[in-house]
């Protein structure tokens, strides 16, 4: 190799070097800005209501980010990877919906209880994963928007919800719904079970974004489509598995949720799609694709929940304005994320 | 009326980065100034400066005897100095004209005057040479059209003081002609032209004077006339520049396999029943103007364009190959000539760019970072790559340092057959012998290596033989004995 003068050498290097040191100091203070947020909200929480900072009520805000929360870690992978799923909450209800009249159909068929249950939870994430299959398809074969797809299936989602439970609700057998309740009610070691399942699929999820090819050939394609598919990555593939787990993901949040209420209706999963999204780009994830983390994005969850729990127990702002509150959280944190380069 | 410009010791820092020093010098109106410099040298810089897009930190820029500090662009198009940028930019959606007037629309009380703007599009498109309607979207347009839309814009504009970073990189020789009659023709008009380049043959040609710039310093002025070339190049890199080219490996011997035949590959609309080979240690050339099909030809064998082939065959197996991933398998892998669109994630890390080719050689089933980073270093080593830190983001390597992330990247696959698509556009004359060393040692080490080159001379200092195409049909293959720049531009045009 040729030698450069050692004065450019040098003088180019120290430039670089401090370049990267300013870069990395404004990633870190911007990887910290939800965290701060939720400490800031907590805080506030607190002063506000002695009730707050005790732990009934954390434990309830966290089994309450339990269903946006896993929802929230699949949709990291696809906004990752520059797609956008809109269809979430309606596909939720959907499923809670057709697991709810599996375990009804199955109830008189002679099989143990434990068996029905076990065979309506693992409907749901089959479910999912098929509905996230059918959207990873028409996006990458059909060659059409992720919003689009997924707008169009929010609304056939949600429709033949209502068409299957006639306008009113599904609801689980009595014996069925004693039987799964603790699926949704039980601890362990204290720590309910949607909790741990949450803190599970947000471990799994980070492992597989951050220590496997496949998670790197997600941020590749989110990053730049066209450099991947040049490097040889399956950009196709890729997508489509990312909403696969997306969709087994919201099998599992289902799976936890119909044994809450025993039921579903044309109002299940209402705007979980705005939380959802909501938690992977307040968690710092951006919206263009390209990196972000599960981290983050269970923070932006327990963030969300935490101010939905605030307004439940204080009257500042009426309850009734929760959603309003996080679309102009969103809203808000988009606007901090245009000034990024 | 003309545009004096001074340059009063002109300081620039980025942060606590000083990117230039003191630059101080004046630029007669009418005359074509040449602005040489390796990368980094601080040219991009100083243009920036001139045309509004950065303010100086130091010092005074003069126009016209008076202090000037630009608050944009557009303060400095209102003084008629127009920056005609090395990436292009415009509005693919829109159409020629609009793009032309995009910012200056032409209105007849509320509304838009598409007929009058029609008409100067099409006045200025034809001072340019570009015989397209001005009503094409410019997404229909090759990168070549879209850099002559550029110009073509900048002479709609009235500019009088033109700054051409690199205006010839993507143009054919025809085209380039055509240009350098553009320049004359602005200059006796008395415009000014700042003409940054890396091709030092132009810069001869064209330019009245050149201005050299060494790690933000102005090194040296003279009248174009008083340099050779291989002065000017001594004096951007500050060293005796000789050795351009390795020496040339033997060619293969006729009877050695091809690792790499290809028999009847088409890719519908750009390129027709092409037929070739190349054998283990030889460096094979396409030579071809722009738009001759190369490149698509190259996309199509890798899958990434529709196409229909004959056979393909790596080391004497049938193969067939649907998308790059198929190809790296088998062995086979392509460098873009487009490096930030299609080569590299240049928001990603070195390390990452590095290992996406081969990734799953790192995946057990957990990626590791601490093997990732040593074949990092190995390829810094190997590739002569500058980077600051240990792993910082791509976007912060100088071009030639860039290229030779792309070209490790390409490589680290253990590829048998590689295609390398302009391996030199867009870096410093250093980098550039590096990279022809690299390629040299490619071919010594048994690869098979295709250069895609737009360069002439790269394509005979580096190639056994060379592959000519033009309108997307093989126009002749030329042996080691008839590589000269007339030859193959003789029939790159067809006039042979």
């Amino acid at each position: 190799m040729p030698q450069e003068p050692a004065s450019t050498a040098t003088t180019g290097a120290a430039a670089r070097r401090a370049g990267a040191g300013r870069a990395s100091v404004a990633q870190r203070l911007r990887a910290l800005g939800p965290v701060l947020g939720l400490v800031a909200l907590c805080v506030a929480g607190t002063l506000l209501n002695a009730d707050f900072a005790t732990l009934d009520n954390v434990m309830n805000v966290l089994t309450r980010t339990a269903f946006i929360g896993i929802i929230a870690v699949g949709m990291s992978f696809v906004i990752i990877s520059g797609g956008i799923d809109l269809s979430v909450g309606s596909m939720a209800a959907l499923i809670a919906g057709a697991v709810i009249m599996l375990m009804n159909g199955l109830a008189g068929s002679g099989l143990p209880v434990l068996a029905i249950v076990a065979a309506g939870m693992g409907f749901a994430v089959a479910l999912g994963a098929l509905f996230g299959l059918a959207h990873g398809l028409l996006i990458t074969r059909g060659r059409i928007e992720p919003f689009i797809v997924t707008l169009g299936t929010l609304g056939i989602f949600c429709a033949y919800l209502t068409y299957f439970s006639n306008g009113g609700a599904l609801t689980l057998d009595n014996a069925l719904a004693d039987a799964y309740g603790p699926v949704y009610y039980a601890s362990l070691a204290g720590v309910p079970v949607p909790v741990w399942v949450l803190l599970l699929v947000a471990l799994a999820g980070g492992l597989i974004l951050n220590r496997t090819a496949y998670g790197r050939y997600v941020q590749a394609i989110g990053s730049n489509e066209q450099v991947a598919r040049y490097a040889a990555v399956d950009v196709d593939r890729i997508k489509v598995v990312t909403y696969v787990l997306l969709g087994a993901c919201v099998g599992i949040a289902t799976l936890l949720y119909v044994p809450r209420l025993g039921s579903a209706t044309p109002t299940t999963g209402l705007l979980w799609e705005l939380e959802a999204i909501a938690a992977v780009i307040v968690g710092g994830t951006a919206l263009k694709g390209g990196s972000g983390s599960i981290t983050g994005t269970l923070v932006g969850a327990v963030l969300l929940s935490v101010i939905s729990n605030i307004l439940n127990l204080t009257s500042i702002i009426s309850v009734y304005l929760n959603a309003a509150v996080q679309g102009f959280v969103i809203i808000a944190v988009a606007f901090m994320q245009r000034r990024r380069p | 009326m003309s545009v004096a410009v001074e340059f009063d010791r002109i300081c620039k820092a980025f942060g606590p980065v000083q990117v230039l020093h003191d630059v101080s010098f004046a630029l007669q109106p009418g005359r074509v100034c040449g602005l040489l410099g390796e990368n980094g040298a601080g040219k991009s810089t100083l243009m920036k400066i001139l045309s509004g897009y950065e303010p100086a930190s130091g010092g005074e820029l003069r126009i016209n005897g008076r202090p000037m500090q630009f608050a944009g662009p557009r303060a400095a198009e209102a003084q008629g100095i127009v920056l005609i940028h090395q990436e292009l930019s415009l509005a693919e959606d829109l159409s020629i004209a609009q793009n032309m007037f995009l910012g200056h629309e032409k209105k007849r009380g509320p509304w838009l005057d598409d007929a009058a703007m029609r008409v100067d599009a099409l006045a200025a498109l034809q001072q340019v040479g570009l015989d397209v309607d001005p009503d094409t979207p410019v997404k229909q347009l090759i990168v070549a059209e879209k850099q002559l839309v550029e110009i073509a814009k900048a002479v709609a504009r009235h500019a009088r003081l033109l700054i051409m970073d690199e205006p010839t990189a993507t143009l054919t020789p025809g085209e380039t002609e055509r240009l350098f009659a553009l320049i004359a023709q602005l200059k006796a008009e008395g415009v000014t032209v700042l003409y940054i380049s890396h091709k030092l043959d132009e810069v001869e040609r064209v330019t009245d004077e050149v201005v050299v710039l060494r790690d933000g310093r102005l090194v040296a002025r003279h009248d174009t006339r008083e340099l050779t070339r291989q002065q000017m190049a001594s004096l951007m890199v500050g060293r005796e520049l000789s050795d351009l080219y390795p020496p040339k490996g033997p060619p293969p011997t006729g009877d050695a396999p091809p690792r790499l035949a290809v028999r009847h590959l088409s890719v519908p609309g750009w390129a027709q029943d092409l037929s070739f080979e190349v054998r283990a240690g030889e460096i094979l050339g396409f030579a071809g103007l722009v738009g001759a099909g190369r490149t698509e030809l190259f996309e199509g064998l890798l899958g990434l364009r529709a196409h229909s082939v004959g056979s393909v065959a790596i080391d004497g197996g049938a193969v067939r190959i649907r998308n790059p991933r198929e190809a790296a398998d088998l062995g086979l892998t392509y460098l873009s000539e487009d490096r930030k669109g299609k080569g590299l994630h240049v928001a990603f890390g070195l390390r990452e760019n590095l290992t996406l080719m081969a990734l799953r050689r790192y995946a057990t089933p957990w990626l590791r970072p601490a093997a990732e980073q040593q074949a990092l270093d190995a390829a810094v080593r190997e590739f002569g790559i500058r980077s600051g830190a240990r792993n910082p983001p791509a976007s912060s390597l100088s071009g030639g340092n860039q290229q030779k992330l792309a070209l490790a990247k390409v490589l680290h696959p253990g590829p048998k057959v590689v295609v390398l698509d302009e391996p030199t556009r867009g870096v410093d004359v250093g980098a550039k012998r590096d990279i022809y060393h690299l390629v040299q040692g490619l071919a010594t080490a048994g690869r098979g290596v295709i250069v895609v080159s737009s360069e002439l001379m790269e394509l005979i200092g580096l190639c056994h033989r060379v592959i000519v195409m033009r309108a997307g049909r093989l126009q002749a293959t030329l042996g080691a004995g008839q590589l000269t720049e007339e030859e193959l531009i003789a029939h790159a045009t067809g006039t042979r």
